[in-house]
């Protein structure tokens, strides 16, 4: 039996007492699909995911796990998915392959399956070097993929990762990614929770929670053009705190942010860049270019939670 | 008169015991400036804060904030140099303006100015009318902007600031921001360090630490001109493919997967060859196109072991 959906959730809610954790979200995640969960602290980004993991029980609605139902099956669920935070149990006076062997028993796997996994991923993750040394003495780098090899040994078909790039160095993170979409063509389904928007450039698919809520979902691409029915203009100024200033409260602005060293301001009607243009050169503010472009990510977000705080 | 540069280091070093958390350091900062050092954990951005703020000595090598060395001079720099820690500490069961008395009292701001300082910088920081609340009663980025009060009330004319945005929000960062440019037009020196390098963009100058060494430091746009070639963003068909064709290739140093494309780092000078070479193989492209190198392909460029 195929399962279309690796993880799917519909109207699915947690209260705790009268705070709405989790406000009938509801969305499919196909196989072999990295998918970004991406909201500030409080957003519901982990009790979904402790939903998701048969960890915490749904007050309203429905999830399932490769077909399997998060109430029903809690335990048929655990043994498929792998999960990875920064806070990930690693034992620190452990060498490297010590804590695999570790999580290899915890799993249950058998002794050879176990030593084949270990090697596979002592050599895949290039640790094998490192394979004698202490965790306590290694960098946060290697430390995120000796974590992220035991949350896998177990060659799980859905994998949760809590932040899994914070603090990592560039390099070593854009080498995390890596890895983590091979196994995504390999056929792991994988679910990141940040609020970090460069760690959200790097997923198939987002959803954007706040308060609870889906208030987005898409293709990073996707999400950024469905953004840009609202025109956004860049504005190149080397004097951006006084360009931010000028433009609060001028009708024709809805919203404005620093982008990078430029402005970015996002207009009610797009022929009104070249009039706010004029408006900033009469101020005596320096504007040494202009272009329309796709909003970022984070326009896109601020401007949806801001669009629904003045609703609220 | 005003110093010139805000902030020197010279051939800094801290060890902690056996680990060295600043390698031999050499970075000026001028006056006006806002500087970001950015760098992974364990890079040493809080440490370097730590010793230019007087709390921690050098080990080798010395520092200067506005010429007062950190190593000789530390009272002179305490006075010159507000410092935001991470955890900065407020007392929760003591009011607003207790908390500001308090910080005043410790850099021996005097009785009569205090008043006209304090109002000053509740009236700033939009926290009028909150003066006399417990500050645990306070939101997040009301204790944020109270933290910055608290540190700004002896009117030091640089500003030490530690990881102000680690686990913020995008909304609140916005705001934040809007809160440091506000600082600098009055002229305040603002150092700060971030672990995010979409956050190093918004600099005037940005250093790169990694592993207490300075691996790069200059303006947002020198940076990426530093880049040796160019970034090419690619979406092609099959994707595994077109990504072993290219890393084959001399001149390509690295394809990097950023959702549905690929990042390129591409040395050769012939964007239109490389489109040609894929299709040859066979490989359906989509899109090719150099984009604009991001901060962090700089600083990936600079940490591979082939790189720059």
């Amino acid at each position: 039996m195929s399962v279309p959906f690796a993880v799917r959730a519909v109207e699915l809610t947690r209260r705790f007492g009268d705070v709405v954790a989790v406000d009938h979200v509801t969305f499919e995640i196909p196989r072999g699909e990295v998918w970004g969960f991406l909201g500030p602290n409080g957003a519901g980004k982990s009790t979904t995911v402790r939903m998701l993991c048969g960890i915490l029980d749904p007050t309203e609605g429905r999830a399932e796990v490769l077909g399997l139902d998060v109430r029903r099956d809690r335990e048929a669920i655990k043994q498929r998915i792998g999960y990875m935070s920064q806070r990930f149990g690693l034992w620190p006076d452990l060498t490297v392959r010590e804590n695999l062997e570790f999580y290899a028993g915890a799993y249950g796997l058998p002794a050879a399956e176990a030593r084949r996994q270990v090697e596979a991923w002592l050599g895949r993750s290039g640790l094998a070097e490192r394979a004698h040394e202490r965790v306590a003495a290694l960098p946060a780098g290697f430390r995120q993929w000796l974590a992220l090899g035991c949350a896998v040994l177990h060659r799980p078909a859905v994998l949760f990762l809590d932040e899994p790039t914070a603090g990592v160095d560039p390099l070593s993170r854009r080498r995390f990614w890596e890895l983590i979409h091979r196994l995504a063509e390999e056929g792991t389904t994988v679910l990141v929770t940040t609020h970090a928007m460069d760690e959200a450039a790097h997923c198939d698919r987002l959803a954007f929670l706040y308060g609870g809520r889906i208030i987005a979902q898409g293709g990073p691409e996707e999400i950024r053009r469905a953004g840009a029915d609202h025109t956004v203009v860049e504005i190149q100024t080397d004097r951006p705190a006084e360009t931010l200033r000028a433009v609060e409260g001028h009708p024709a602005v809805r919203d404005a942010g620093l982008h990078g060293a430029a402005v970015h301001l996002i207009l009610h009607d797009p022929g009104a860049a070249e009039s706010i243009v004029g408006f900033l050169r009469q101020q005596g503010i320096p504007v040494h270019g202009v272009a329309a472009v796709l909003p970022s990510l984070e326009d896109v977000f601020v401007h949806l939670v801001e669009a629904l705080e003045e609703g609220a | 008169m005003t110093e010139q540069v805000a902030v020197r280091c010279s051939a800094l070093v801290r060890r902690f015991g056996p680990r060295v958390a600043l390698d031999h350091l050499d970075l000026e900062v001028a006056s006006g400036e806002i500087f970001v050092v950015v760098g992974p954990d364990g890079a040493g951005k809080s440490t370097l804060l730590r010793v230019l703020c007087g709390l921690l000595e050098p080990t080798e090598g010395d520092a200067w904030v506005l010429g007062k060395s950190v190593r000789r001079e530390p009272e002179a720099v305490r006075e010159r140099v507000g410092y935001v820690p991470q955890q900065f500490g407020l007392y929760g069961d003591l009011t607003v303006w207790e908390n500001l008395r308090l910080y005043a009292d410790l850099y021996h701001v005097p009785r009569g100015a205090f008043e006209i300082r304090a109002r000053s910088l509740l009236q700033e920081f939009r926290l009028l009318g909150v003066e006399g609340r417990m500050t645990a009663a306070l939101s997040g980025g009301m204790k944020q902007k109270l933290a910055l009060a608290c540190a700004l009330v002896h009117q030091p004319q640089v500003l030490l600031l530690d990881e102000p945005t680690t686990g913020v929000d995008p909304v609140s960062r916005r705001q934040f921001w809007r809160t440091l440019y506000d600082l600098h037009r009055q002229g305040i020196t603002l150092v700060l360090t971030t672990p995010y390098l979409d956050e190093a963009e918004r600099a005037s100058r940005v250093a790169f630490l990694h592993r207490g060494r300075l691996v790069a430091c200059d303006d947002p746009r020198g940076l990426r001109g530093s880049l040796p070639g160019r970034v090419v963003e690619l979406v092609a068909e099959p994707r595994a493919r077109a990504q072993s064709l290219l890393r084959a290739r001399s001149d390509v140093r690295g394809v990097y997967v950023f959702g549905d494309r690929d990042r390129v780092w591409y040395t050769g000078s012939d964007v239109g060859g490389l489109r040609r070479f894929l299709e040859r193989e066979g490989v359906r492209v989509e899109i090719l196109r150099p984009v604009l190198p991001s901060l962090e392909d700089v600083f990936v460029a600079r940490l591979s072991p082939e790189g720059a």
